[in-house]
């Protein structure tokens, strides 16, 4: 069988879930223009959570599933509350920087919590893999992309079809003009950070069922920075489109370059895209082009 | 009596040592660091050895991100390239210590220069982006540059040297580690008073304004890159010839937050700061592994929550400092400085 195929099929169903993932930044970027760096924690806790409901209560998949969105969309407005808030106006560093404090909170906290030890999901969707013909699609790979994929519509869905995502997306285009419409912008900020933890716990449930969980899952929310500056900060559809490039290529890297540099590379690929797109287009493919010469 | 310090001209307020209690104080503190082997036990001076590290590393971080504001979240990937260039010339090359070192915080400063480029173009989110993914990109490099590296069984670093003398235990290294502190922080604090200070913090505070008053953008911020890398790879250089041994390890993203954690503490663009924030982190932690050890008899799970643990305080801290004291622990220090100062009569 050729492997080019086959490399094509696996890096989308990976670019799937990190186009899930990236929608959580883009969210929490457009509303609030802050770059959330605890996402990867967001995703560790998530699928943990998870796990432990059904270890704990024997629940089936859906409930616990339930329960963990439930959790991290509350997760996400009392961080929102508590600490992003009263951070409100203050420099950019402070901002990131809080969230990287954060990020160490969350990931001590799993630590300790659920030990360092890798897990396996139970198996949730049926283990047959899907033969295309040309390529085959291992079951983990093609639930997961299923599922992101019917999760990033139904986020997109409600961003442009309900009052809820009209209000988000008047705030993001113009926060004073927002306010004076009636919009509460506060609730806006409180929707789109619980929005956020919800995405980033289904991407790390469905990465949890694909590659086992352990406490260095949150690295892949590093990654996925790549995708959202390849996007673009501020776009949606950037986010899709960015996560399909990175798994392609990244899939692609860990095939062909690994042969010559030795390893490794699929973990660095989307760093060295991340450098080259920051240099020559920083706002990415579908981004708004902001440009502030110095 | 003192009811207050008077400046009546420019050269005065930037004096560095500006009262005679000042000084008499400082004097005293420099003989007590200078005395501090003859009285303290090896693990004082194994912490002091950190902290002299650390705080040199920090003082450069402090030049990029509080003076300049260039937020760097790639800095232990320059104490790594600095921590490499210095083992491998002396074991490859052969070069003492002495010169190896330097070269290593030249090396990288040249890597700063080259990661410093993107922040022409962009800034905020997207400098501090770029940085992080340098950070894995570097990271990456120590692993699997093995020709050079060796991976990650890393190279042993044999002690600095100088005649007959042999400089390795932590009561020799503190003076070494004494000495380049002295130095760095000595240098830190001229460089914030001439026009390359008055520069970065003019860049920081409004970049199209230094812009327009002839600040030339593309050298200053370069020149901050350099400066702030150099120092992190003599801390590179300093760190790995004291603990004898470098891996890529010793290097990974979550020093970099350590790095960042100790100017949000100390407080950004204040080298009092830096020195202040660089001691808290050190000694933050070797407490909590006292209070672990003291206590494992009741929690016999402490020793393996050590780390998460640290993890978690670290973040707390962070989050606590940039919500209630932005300005760090220099901040409180001044309060505290002021209120005795004019003690009783505060107004």
């Amino acid at each position: 069988m050729d492997i080019i195929p086959q490399i094509i099929v696996s890096g989308l169903a990976a670019g799937g879930v990190y186009g899930l993932i990236a929608l959580g930044f883009v969210l929490i970027y457009k509303a609030t223009s802050i770059l959330n760096l605890a996402t990867g924690q967001f995703m560790t806790l998530g699928a943990f959570m998870c796990l432990s409901i059904m270890g704990q209560t024997s629940a089936p998949f859906y409930v616990s599933f339930m329960v963990t969105m439930a959790f991290a969309a509350l997760l996400g407005v009392v961080i929102e509350r508590v600490i992003l808030r009263p951070l409100i106006g203050e420099p950019i560093i402070s901002v990131i920087m809080v969230t990287i404090g954060l990020a160490s909170i969350l990931r001590g906290l799993t630590h300790i919590i659920w030990s360092p030890d890798y897990r396996s999901f139970p198996p949730i969707f049926p283990p047959q893999p899907l033969d295309l013909g040309f390529a085959i699609v291992p079951s983990g790979l093609l639930w997961g992309f299923i599922f992101a994929m019917v999760c990033t519509a139904l986020f997109a869905a409600t961003f442009r079809y309900t009052r809820t995502g009209l209000a988000m997306r008047a705030t993001a285009s113009n926060q004073q003009a927002a306010l004076s419409m009636g919009i509460g912008v506060k609730n806006v900020f409180a929707l789109s950070w619980s929005f956020a933890a919800v995405t980033a716990a289904i991407g790390g449930i469905i990465i949890g069922n694909i590659s086992g969980i352990s406490i260095h899952m949150g690295d892949i929310g590093l990654k996925v920075l790549s995708v959202i500056i390849l996007g673009g900060l501020d776009s949606i559809v950037g986010a899709i489109v960015g996560g399909f490039i990175i798994g392609l290529l990244e899939n692609f890297a860990g095939v062909y370059l690994d042969a010559v540099m030795g390893g490794g590379t699929k973990e660095v690929v989307p760093f060295v895209v991340l450098v080259i797109i920051i240099m020559i287009r920083p706002y990415g493919i579908f981004g708004k082009e902001i440009i502030e010469r110095v | 009596m003192r009811c207050g310090d008077f400046k009546e001209s420019y050269l005065e307020d930037e004096k560095i040592f500006q009262t005679l209690f000042v000084k008499f104080w400082l004097v005293l503190l420099a003989a007590g660091l200078i005395l501090l082997p003859a009285i303290a036990n090896e693990y004082i001076l194994y912490v002091a050895n950190l902290i002299g590290i650390a705080i040199i590393g920090a003082v450069g971080l402090n030049l990029l991100t509080g003076c300049t504001g260039q937020i760097s979240l790639g800095h232990a990937a320059f104490v790594g390239v600095g921590g490499y260039t210095t083992a491998v010339l002396i074991t490859k090359v052969g070069m003492p210590f002495w010169f190896a070192m330097p070269m290593g915080g030249l090396a990288s400063a040249a890597v700063g220069l080259v990661i410093g480029i993107p922040s022409l173009r962009v800034k905020g989110l997207y400098l501090c982006i770029a940085t992080l993914a340098a950070q894995f990109i570097l990271e990456w490099i120590f692993v699997h540059w093995e020709a050079v590296t060796h991976g990650i069984r890393g190279i042993n670093v044999p002690p600095p040297q100088l005649g007959s003398m042999v400089f390795d235990t932590e009561r020799s290294f503190y003076y070494i580690t004494l000495l380049l502190v002295v130095v760095g922080v000595g240098f830190a604090r001229n460089i914030l008073r001439t026009k390359w200070g008055r520069a970065f913090v003019a860049i920081r505070d409004r970049d199209l304004a230094a812009e327009m008053m002839g600040i030339n953008l593309f050298r200053y911020k370069l020149a901050a890159f350099a400066v702030s890398s150099f120092y992190a790879g003599i801390a590179g250089g300093l760190w790995v010839s004291f603990i004898k041994v470098v891996t890529p390890e010793h290097f990974p993203f979550s020093l970099s937050i350590e790095y960042l954690a100790m100017i949000i503490v100390g407080g950004l663009g204040s080298i009092l700061g830096s020195i202040f924030g660089a001691i808290f982190m050190v000694v933050v932690p070797e407490m909590l592994n006292v209070i672990a050890s003291a206590s494992r008899d009741l929690f016999p799970t402490m020793g393996k929550h050590f780390i998460p643990m640290k993890e978690v305080v670290f973040g707390t801290l962070i989050v606590l400092f940039l919500v209630f004291e932005p300005h760090g622990l220099a901040e409180i220090w001044h309060r505290i400085k002021n209120f005795f100062t004019l003690w009783p009569f505060s107004y």
